[in-house]
């Protein structure tokens, strides 16, 4: 191994350091407009309105036309997904139907999306800013600013599916709980993909969206090889979902097993590629 | 000189094919000013950067406080040291109280009164009170670096690191800056100061570190280095008509007469012979205005370090050629190229 590659020696980790990378990151995020708005309108847009309007479409409008194709689509579902829906009325079955299987890929592609854009440029933007100086020079250890960053790139995600989630079983409940007798919102299933499936994927995803960020030159090079590399994710977190909510038997535990292995792997390498000389300003002064 | 705070030994920094640091040897000590003088490129950042453990080096070792930055002891190296990096390397969305405090908590000092106490008085030093609720975006670059000094200072550092801590600065911070420099040492800390500006070392330095290429040049105390290149007495005559002091050439006192206009700069043998040639310059007729004692520059001992550089390249490439053992790979075939002032 080379003596300009060696990795730096393991300390204790001090996690009050790793908070406060953590914290300053999203103190910066929250300062950026022009991050913030998208984000809010991504998470309102899947959240919120896409959901008020077709279940209010179908439940109090009760437009013939889309509750036939929409009644049509979900004869394709599992027949253990179709035991499942409730409801007395066409309305009322539709409304359930699309309320718990088919917006279920919206709380995996939004926080991965959001949490992607966060982590690509989390760590090479210190070092087109000129900030990963600071950082290379001070006391925090390579593993402690890594796994700040990590943190600051994991709560805007999950804290866009909390809010989200919350919204969302709101306006669910509301809009289409008086037509299947109560508040059914979130299912046992929800839960599973929320607190089992997500959150390792989610790791996966930026630990991978961290190494390319370590290790490219700028933020729109670690932006566009991240949407490589997430696409591929969602995919699988997708399909995953689904599966989850259709009652696959126990395949999701064992997939979500294997997911959570793969990101403590993923995480624990991506921790070695974060090093000191990797902060310094890309256009590096001898 | 003090115990050294610094110690590269045989130090090398290559990035690919490119020789940054070039088996660097220097020592710098404990409770003084030294500063790396060089042109861009000569490799003062990648001093920096090795003390820190910033960068680990390809080769060699670095020892900073008898420790090795790049082991496990690396955080108490960087604990013990403040930084000002050429670009301030501030948080732009942030206000300056934010960055101050940022910083106050990577360096152990935490959230607390502590913090808050020296945050006022770092940024108390340098000026910039009323402008620590700002965002540091809309600060000016003299005032980035004066928050870029106050956050070196925040912890009370042992060693102080400073690269081009000027730049950008108006006469008045960068006057202040060199005093806080001054004040450092006087409170029994180290400084490394690196710069290309000649005068800003000019009355600082303990130890001058000349470097060029990755190479060192030279090192060793203002005074040193200037008996080294004027041993001997050297005074400047200045007179009425250009051509009154040209009759020293013939005098044996005379080691070297070099004249410009009606100043002459005259080496001499010893200051006992100074009294008596301004009484034969006097009895010759010539019109006397000053006779001061030369004081050799910073700005003089660099480029005289770099003209004998220059020359021990030149020849050392004849010498190859003449032998035919060039094959290109001279070390200093690059200080070669470098035209002498």
């Amino acid at each position: 191994m080379r003596r300009g590659r060696t990795p730096e020696p393991k300390t204790p980790t001090d996690f009050g350091r790793v908070w406060t990378v953590a914290r300053t990151d999203l103190k910066q995020l929250v300062q950026a407009k022009d991050f913030l708005l998208p984000l809010i309108a991504l998470g309102s847009l899947f959240y919120i309105v896409v959901p008020t309007i077709l279940l209010l479409t179908i439940t109090q409008i009760g437009s013939v036309e889309v509750i036939g194709r929409v009644s049509e689509a979900l004869e394709a579902l599992p027949e253990s997904a179709e035991s499942q829906i409730r409801g007395t009325s066409p309305q009322a079955q539709t409304g359930y139907a699309l309320s718990v299987f088919l917006f279920a890929p919206v709380a995996v592609i939004v926080p991965l999306t959001i949490s992607t854009a966060v982590g690509a440029a989390t760590i090479v933007g210190e070092r087109e800013r000129g900030t990963g100086e600071f950082l290379a020079h001070s006391p925090a250890s390579t593993r402690e600013i890594y796994l700040g960053k990590l943190l600051a790139s994991l709560i805007p995600g999950y804290i866009t599916v909390a809010v989200g989630f919350g919204a969302y079983s709101l306006i669910v409940n509301l809009i289409v709980g008086p037509e299947v007798g109560g508040w059914f919102f979130p299912t046992a299933q929800w839960w599973i993909m929320i607190l089992w499936v997500l959150p390792p994927f989610l790791a996966i995803c930026l630990s991978l969206v961290l190494r390319l960020s370590a290790r490219v030159s700028s933020t729109a090079a670690a932006q566009q090889a991240s949407g490589l590399v997430s696409l591929p994710l969602i995919m699988v977190a997708y399909s995953q979902a689904t599966g989850v909510l259709f009652g696959a038997g126990y395949l999701p535990w064992i997939v979500g097993a294997l997911a959570w292995l793969g990101a403590w792997r993923g995480l624990r390498k991506g921790m070695r590629s974060v090093r000191r000389d990797r902060l310094l300003t890309v256009a590096s002064g001898i | 000189m003090n115990d050294p705070v610094i110690r590269f030994v045989d130090t090398e920094r290559t990035f690919g094919d490119v020789t940054a640091l070039a088996r660097l040897s220097l020592e710098m000590p404990t409770n003084a000013i030294s500063v790396i003088l060089g042109p861009n490129g000569a490799g003062k950042t990648t001093a920096m950067r090795l003390i820190t453990g910033a960068l680990p080096p390809s080769g060699g070792a670095v020892e900073v406080f008898g420790l090795t930055p790049t082991s496990a002891d690396g955080e108490e190296v960087r604990r013990r040291c403040g930084v000002v990096t050429a670009k301030p390397s501030l948080y732009d969305r942030l206000t300056g109280r934010d960055n101050l405090g940022y910083a106050a908590e990577l360096f152990g000092l935490g959230r607390g009164a502590v913090a808050e106490a020296r945050i006022a008085d770092a940024s108390a030093r340098f000026g910039i009170v009323d402008a620590l609720d700002q965002q540091v975006g809309g600060y000016s670059t003299g005032m980035k670096t004066r928050l870029a000094l106050a956050r070196s200072i925040l912890h009370d550092p042992e060693l102080l690191l400073l690269d081009e801590p000027t730049s950008g600065l108006d006469p008045e911070s960068a006057a202040a800056v060199l005093e806080l420099i001054k004040a450092m040492t006087a409170d029994g800390r180290s400084v490394v100061l690196c710069t290309h500006l000649l005068s800003e070392a000019e009355g600082l330095a303990d130890l001058v570190v000349v470097m060029e290429g990755g190479r060192l040049m030279v090192s060793g105390r203002p005074v040193e280095l200037a008996e080294r290149h004027w041993p001997k007495p050297v005074v400047r005559f200045t007179a009425a008509g250009p051509y009154e002091l040209d009759c020293m050439t013939a005098w044996p006192e005379v080691l070297a007469y070099e004249r410009t206009a009606n100043v002459a700069t005259v080496t001499v043998t010893d200051n006992a012979a100074i009294p008596d040639l301004v009484t034969r310059l006097c009895a010759g007729g010539a019109r006397l205005l000053a006779v001061d004692p030369y004081r050799p520059t910073l700005e003089d001992l660099y480029f005289a370090e770099r003209r004998v550089a220059n020359e021990r390249a030149a020849l050392e490439a004849a010498a190859a050629v003449v032998n035919g053992t060039d094959d290109g790979s001279s070390p200093d075939r690059g200080l070669a190229t470098v035209s002498a002032p």
